[in-house]
Formats: structure tokens, C-alpha cells, sequence
């Protein structure tokens, strides 16, 4: 059998799609942690709330309404957008006169609300969610067995991440966004009514949890703590990265994901704690984070 | 942007002028209120209210850096796990005595403290926040692992012992629960101690303007860092107390959820004052006891009262019963 460092290349290459498949859903959260930090100045600590929701959004699409996969990908960012807009209005936006401090601890109770909500309701063991039927078995590669739902995620979330990236980077939208992260104050100036564009970029940033939330529902049980215990995993990509970039947002939590992957191929111990260890590291090295601007 | 001074806890507090009468209702009150807390113990269930008391003593340690350094640290829960799994080794597996076991517990709070606060006041506000929670997380992930904590089951059965050689046996509740509130005592005494030093006032001077702390040349790090160790050993303090009286260590006392149970003391018993956390560490631990035997998450009320607070009165319970007697 191939091995490289004495592991087998098949463990080594299992691993590593795992990885990426964590990784994927890193970048993707991260990428919405870092938008509505970007413009809202404020830590979306309900992200992981949010990503849940959209696991259950789609849990109860099927199970009540008999309504599948690829509709459930459309209507559940939907859903949960539609939901963070309320709450946008309602509550956050009295923030942001305030120390962000703030708005942190208020994403946190909301988060708490949402989880004991669903845990009250939904019981706190996981719900199994089929893998749609065009994406159901595997493909061999030769070198491996890789899971055609698997591959999907890795595909889509890049898809999605690019997505993104160009609506922010090439698009009207993208550039009044990025003009009122620099200068909200100017930009409301020149006519542009910024308090509704914070309200529709939270709404999309927690509609992209909610996305990730219906990606990662066939692979990971749909369960209410689904997201509590990955948004701080998330939280240490985003120091990694630094939130000042986009781009940089995305790449670290891809690569993160990797990292974790080949630590558990080569010290499985410590893969929990592997992307802490290196976020204290760049903390080290790099206070602003690997892609942030310093101050 | 990171430099702005932080709004989050009401400015210092201002020397009220006080007329001889507001003394001595003042001094009636406190008397009161110390001989009620004495006799507590004969009305209500004494573990319950040592609970409260390690609790109070959390979160007036948390308080220390939220309220006057404006620290919002998001992984106390570190101190306090690490604390209670500490002593309860120290107690049970090495047998020393509960007045070292504790002062161990300390002790571990505040080396992890140095450790962990040495990696976060590399960055301010949101950051801080965020690495403290993360490097927490670490912690809770060792403690899951390593072999000493006994895993899902923690340490169990720690034995209560005797204080001072033999002196006193704390396996009887009632004595235990005036050693717990001699703790707690020192512990706010400390913290009181601290804030009023001029150690104190330079924290108060960084959380009110950093850069200008920087300027007059304090090493503002230095002092951060220290606030950080000082909250930490508190925690720990107040954790390995609470192995005592539990005779309990677990995975619950690291989780990231007890670290948002001493944010939500503080906050709403009032930050940046000295008896908020202690009200605010009454009121949660009341609550959690009264949803303890119902199915009902109390997260969801707890989350409730979180966003209640943030929105509707950031000055706490305390802190607004001072603002509204101040403005008289």
C-alpha cells in the first residue's frame, strides 16, 4: 500500500476531504461573519444560530410539507433571512450608536433564545436528513471512494463563496457595501440609504448561515446545538484571517479545514484543538490576523 | 478604531455628597443586610446559597475587567473550570487539606489567566472577546481529553475535609457555608481593594482612554495583563470553592455556556459596579434553580433576559438603582 509519512494515502486522502468539507463550511460562515462585521460592526454571534435554522428550515420542509432538497436550498436562506431582518430592525439597529461590545452580547442571547427554543420543541438528539436522490452514492477515483454529496458540498460551497465575492467586489450593490464600510457617514451623503442597507446585508449574511445550514443538514444530523459549538470554532477562523478581507475570510477557513483534517491523520488528539493552537500562534506573529489590516 | 474609549459601563463613579442621614441609612442598611446574610443559613437551604455565593464571587471577579478595565472576556469559564478541576484533584487524588486544595485552585486560575491573557490583550474590544472564547474552548477541549478530569463523569466524591488541621468539619453544611462566605468576603474585598488603588485608577484611566493611558506613559499592556491574572485567581478562587461544596468538577464548569452565565451576572446586576454581580449572581442562580426540575430550557429565558438587558437597561439592576438615587 501507498503511505506517505508512514500513513496510508487513503486515510490520508479521507482525512483531507473531511477537512475540506469543514473547511467549507468555515469559509462560508466565516465569509458571513465577516460581511455584517464589515459594514454593521458588529460580531453575529446568533450565526451559528442562524446556520442551525436553516438545517430546520429544511428539516421541517421535508418532514411536514413534503418539500425536498433543492427547494429547501432556495426557501431556507429565504426563511432565515427573512427572519434576521426582523430582528435587524426590531432590536440590532439601536445598536450601533453603541460600543459593538453590545451587539455581541445581544447576538448571544439571541442565540441562546433560538437554541433552547428548538431544543424544547425539537428535543436535543439530532434528526437525520436523507441526502437528495440525484446526489445519493460514490464515486471511485481510483485513489479513493469519494461521496457524491461530499464533492457536492466542496463544489457548491466554492460556488457559493465565489458568489459572493463577486456581488461584493463587481456589483452596484457590492460597491455601495464596501463605500459604507469605509465611510457610512459620507456614503449616506451622496443619497444612498445606508439603515436599509445594513438591514439587507445582515439579512444576507444570515442568509448564507441558513444556506450552510441546508448544505450541511444531510451530513451532519440536523440537532438544535448544531451550531453553538461551531460558531467558535468559526470565531478563531475569523482572528485568523482577520475580518478585514473578504478574500481572506474565505482561503483561511479552506485552509483551516485542511489543517484539521491532516492533524487528525497524524495526531488525532489534537485536531480538536488545532485551530485554536494556531490561532494563538498568529496572534503571535500577526496581531491583525493573516489578511487584516492593522488598527 | 479599536482605540475609541468604551461606553460600556457607566462613567466612574462620582463621590455622591451624602447628607448625615443617607449615612446612616446607609450604615443601617449594610447592617441589616450583613446580619441577614449571616443568619441566612437557618431560612434557607445552605447549599443553595453557597452556590450563590461562588457565583457572586465569579462574577465580581468577571466585573473586575468588564467594569474597570473594560475587558469583555468571553472564556472565564477557563478560570473557573480550572479552578474547580484543580482543587477537587488537589482534594481528592493528592488529599491536601481544603484551605491548600482551594488556594491551588486559585493558584492553576490565575497561571491559566497569565497564559491565555497573554495571548488576548494582543487585541481589543470584539477580538478580545472572541480569542478569549476561543482559547476557552481549548481548555474545555483539554479538559475533555486529558486523563485527570475523568472525562463526561468529572471528578466525583471530592471529600470536603477538615479546616485547619482537624479544626473544623465542613462535611456539616452550616459550617462550610460561613467558610464559603468568609471567601466570598475576601474575594469582594479584594476586588473592592483593587479598584480603589491607584493600580485601579490607572485600569479605570485605559478603559476610559487607552491611547492617553499609553501617552502618559503607562505600559498599558502591563496593567491588562495584570487585571487579567488578578480576575482570573478570583475565578479560580471561585471555582475550586464551588468543587468544595459540590464536591463536584465537570465538564460544565469549562463549557463556553458558563462563561455567558457570568456575563449575564454582571450584566444584569449591574456592570462596573461592586454589589451588581453579586445581585446579578443571585437572581440566575434563583432562576436556575427554579427551572432546574421543569423540561423548560432556561436558556431561552436566560437568552430572554440577555437581549432585555442589552436593549432596555445596560446599567443593570445596581447600576440604574444608583443612577436613579444619584440624579436625585
Amino acid at each position: 500500500m501507498t503511505t506517505i509519512f508512514g500513513v496510508p494515502i487513503q486515510a490520508l486522502l479521507g482525512q483531507l476531504l473531511l477537512g475540506l468539507i469543514n473547511g467549507s463550511f468555515y469559509a462560508m460562515l466565516s465569509l458571513g461573519l465577516a460581511v455584517i462585521f464589515g459594514l454593521l460592526r458588529v460580531i453575529n454571534f446568533a450565526h451559528g444560530a442562524q446556520y442551525m435554522l436553516g438545517a430546520f428550515v429544511a428539516w421541517l420542509l421535508l418532514e411536514h410539507l413534503g418539500i425536498g432538497y433543492w427547494w429547501a436550498l432556495l426557501v431556507a436562506p429565504l426563511v432565515v433571512g427573512a427572519a434576521s431582518l426582523v430582528v435587524e430592525r426590531a432590536a440590532l439597529s439601536k445598536l450601533y450608536d453603541l460600543d459593538p461590545l453590545y451587539g455581541l452580547l445581544f447576538t448571544f442571547g439571541l442565540a441562546l433564545t433560538i437554541e433552547g427554543a428548538f431544543r424544547w420543541q425539537f428535543g436535543a438528539a439530532g434528526q437525520p436528513y436523507a441526502t437528495p436522490d440525484e446526489l445519493v452514492g460514490a464515486k471511485n477515483l481510483g485513489f479513493m471512494v469519494l461521496p457524491i454529496y461530499r464533492g457536492f458540498v466542496v463544489v457548491a460551497s466554492v460556488v457559493i463563496c465565489l458568489a459572493v465575492w463577486l456581488l461584493i467586489e463587481r456589483t452596484k450593490f457590492g460597491a455601495y457595501l464596501r463605500a459604507a464600510t469605509e465611510d457610512r457617514t459620507l456614503v449616506q451623503v451622496f443619497g444612498v440609504n445606508v439603515p436599509r442597507l445594513l438591514t439587507l446585508t445582515y439579512a444576507l449574511g444570515a442568509g448564507l448561515a441558513g444556506l450552510a445550514g441546508v448544505l450541511a443538514a444531510p451530513i451532519y444530523q440536523v440537532s438544535p446545538l448544531m451550531g453553538s459549538n461551531l460558531i467558535i470554532i468559526v470565531f478563531a477562523v475569523v482572528v485568523v484571517g482577520g475580518m478585514g478581507s473578504i478574500g481572506g475570510a474565505i482561503l483561511t477557513g479552506y485552509a483551516l479545514g485542511v489543517l484539521e483534517g491532516l492533524t487528525k491523520v497524524f495526531y488525532p488528539p489534537a485536531s480538536s484543538i488545532v485551530i485554536f493552537v494556531v490561532m494563538a500562534a498568529v496572534l503571535l506573529v500577526r496581531p491583525a490576523g493573516l489578511f487584516g489590516r492593522e488598527g | 478604531m479599536d482605540a475609541r474609549p468604551t461606553d460600556l459601563m457607566p462613567a466612574a463613579a462620582v463621590p455622591a455628597r451624602r447628607s448625615d442621614f443617607n449615612r446612616a441609612l446607609y450604615t443601617g442598611l449594610a447592617v441589616l443586610g450583613l446580619a441577614c446574610i449571616v443568619a441566612a443559613p437557618f431560612a434557607i437551604y445552605p447549599v443553595f446559597l453557597m452556590k450563590i455565593l461562588c457565583f457572586a464571587l465569579f462574577a465580581a471577579a468577571f466585573n473586575l475587567l468588564i467594569g474597570y478595565v473594560g475587558l469583555l472576556s468571553f472564556g472565564h469559564a477557563a478560570f473557573f473550570g480550572g479552578g474547580a478541576y484543580a482543587s477537587a484533584h488537589a482534594l481528592k487524588v493528592w488529599g491536601w487539606p481544603p484551605e491548600l486544595g482551594i488556594l491551588f485552585g486559585a493558584a492553576v486560575g490565575a497561571l491559566l489567566g497569565l497564559v491565555m491573557g497573554f495571548f488576548a490583550i494582543r487585541r481589543q474590544g470584539i477580538y478580545f472577546a472572541m480569542i478569549t472564547l476561543a482559547l476557552a474552548q481549548m481548555v474545555f477541549f483539554v479538559c475533555l481529553q486529558a486523563p485527570f478530569t475523568g472525562g463526561e463523569d468529572g471528578i466525583q466524591n471530592v471529600p470536603r475535609g477538615f479546616l485547619l488541621g482537624g479544626l473544623i468539619d465542613l462535611s456539616v453544611n452550616l459550617n462550610l457555608y460561613y467558610v464559603v462566605l468568609a471567601i466570598t468576603a475576601f474575594g469582594l474585598f479584594a476586588v473592592w481593594r483593587v479598584v480603589h488603588s491607584p493600580f485601579g485608577a490607572v485600569l479605570q484611566a485605559i478603559r476610559e482612554n487607552e491611547p492617553r493611558a499609553i501617552s502618559l506613559g503607562y505600559r498599558v499592556d502591563r496593567y491588562k495583563l495584570g487585571a487579567f491574572v488578578m480576575s482570573a485567581g478570583l475565578a479560580g478562587l471561585a471555582g475550586g470553592t464551588k468543587a468544595l461544596v459540590f464536591q463536584l468538577a465537570t465538564l460544565t464548569d469549562v463549557a463556553w455556556q458558563m462563561s455567558g452565565e457570568v456575563i449575564l451576572m454582571t450584566l444584569l446586576g449591574g456592570i462596573g459596579t461592586l454589589p451588581g454581580p453579586v445581585v446579578g449572581a443571585a437572581l440566575v442562580a434563583a432562576l436556575e434553580h427554579y427551572f432546574a426540575t421543569s423540561s423548560f430550557p432556561v436558556t431561552i429565558i436566560t437568552g430572554l433576559v440577555f437581549m432585555a438587558c442589552v436593549l432596555l437597561f445596560r446599567r443593570g439592576i445596581v447600576g440604574e438603582v444608583l443612577h436613579r438615587l444619584r440624579r436625585r
